[in-house]
């Protein structure tokens, strides 16, 4: 590996991780300051945010710390806050067959919701690779450690909604949405996840309808594109 | 307040629980060929999250737990999924959605 082709994977690394950052520092800086009124210092704070790096979890692991709640209650949650994650690392296995596996574990401690859209999104280009994707992971990754410790001595730096930075991961979860939808058969699938989602997530406790929509979604589209394939089996829109 | 050896018992469980699921797949079926039918499925599987994680969070509001069509989030989602749809831009997305939900939410 030359250092320009090293230069290369840096920089279209970064730049394709800045917008996750953009949405992560506000909400960083919101947790650490849950984490400091729960009795967290920057050196614990800092802690949770390598080993565990995970946005929602981290969450509601603090509100629970602050609700004396048990270890293993917290713990169980997390699990089953996090268990979408199964669902992304299998669908990113598929554009990283035969990689090294140290740079696959690497990798794999870092992929979020946010980095997981990014990189699917770029690995349909060519000049795309782990080394790109693991720059991605780890630039969020450092902007989530750097925000939520930073949190924990600030009270908070900045108010409520500045700049509509609320709106920040919406906006980009739509992007990344629209950038999905090619092909009828990615539209209906979408269209059909939203709505299990909506509906479980009235009835069901925590982060399961996430799971439960997803499964079921890809399942009902696998099943609609078999059907709709003709007898022949040339063209359809794929 | 609990101790540090506690806390470190705490942390160390919550990795465990948030590594796993991210390493396993990925560690265990990138070396094998996976069926066609499940390819077929996993491929399908980013649209599914993403519309899964984001229609949810645009229309239903906690406290009390409800559908509200007429949120501000969805209110400005619209002109966000415009832009995002001609502009094919991230960061353009980002930064147009964040403009209007500041105008939103500061009229």
């Amino acid at each position: 590996m030359t250092f320009d082709t090293l230069k290369d994977d840096l920089l279209s690394g970064f730049w394709a991780a800045w917008p996750i950052c953009l949405g992560y520092v506000p909400l960083g800086l919101t947790l650490g300051v849950l984490g400091q009124k729960a009795g967290l210092s920057p050196v614990e704070m800092a802690v949770m945010s390598l080993f565990v790096f995970a946005g929602s979890s981290q969450f509601i692991a603090v509100a629970m710390i602050m609700g004396n709640a048990s270890h293993m209650a917290i713990i169980m949650t997390t699990f089953v806050v996090n268990l979408r994650h199964l669902l992304m690392s299998s669908s990113l296995s598929l554009v990283l067959r035969g990689k090294n596996r140290v740079a696959l574990t690497i990798f794999s401690h870092t992929i979020t919701d946010e980095s997981f859209v990014i990189n699917s999104e770029k690995f349909k280009q060519r000049s795309w690779n782990l080394r790109r994707a693991v720059v991605v992971n780890y630039t969020a990754y450092a902007s989530w450690v750097i925000s939520t410790v930073t949190g924990t001595y600030s009270g908070r730096f900045i108010s409520e909604n500045a700049f509509g930075m609320d709106y920040a991961m919406t906006a980009m979860f739509i992007c990344l949405l629209v950038m999905q939808l090619n092909g009828r058969i990615h539209v209906v699938t979408g269209l059909i996840s939203g709505v299990i989602a909506v509906g479980t997530a009235l009835y069901l406790p925590g982060n399961w309808y996430i799971i439960i929509a997803s499964v079921l979604a890809a399942t009902l589209g696998s099943i609609i594109r078999t059907k709709s394939i003709k007898p022949e089996g040339h063209h359809h829109d794929e | 307040m609990m101790n540090e050896y506690d806390y470190m018992l705490l942390i160390l469980g919550m990795c465990m629980v948030t590594f796993l699921p991210r390493w396993l797949p990925v560690f265990f079926l990138s070396n094998r060929q996976l069926p066609t039918w499940f390819e077929k499925w996993l491929e399908l599987i980013p649209v599914a999250l993403l519309s899964a994680i984001l229609l949810p969070s645009l229309i239903i509001t906690k406290n009390p737990m409800g559908i509200n069509v007429f949120s501000k989030e969805l209110l400005v989602a619209v002109p966000t999924f415009i832009i995002a749809f001609y502009s094919r831009s991230l960061a353009g997305t980002i930064l147009g959605g964040m403009f209007l939900y500041w105008l939103t939410v500061s009229w």
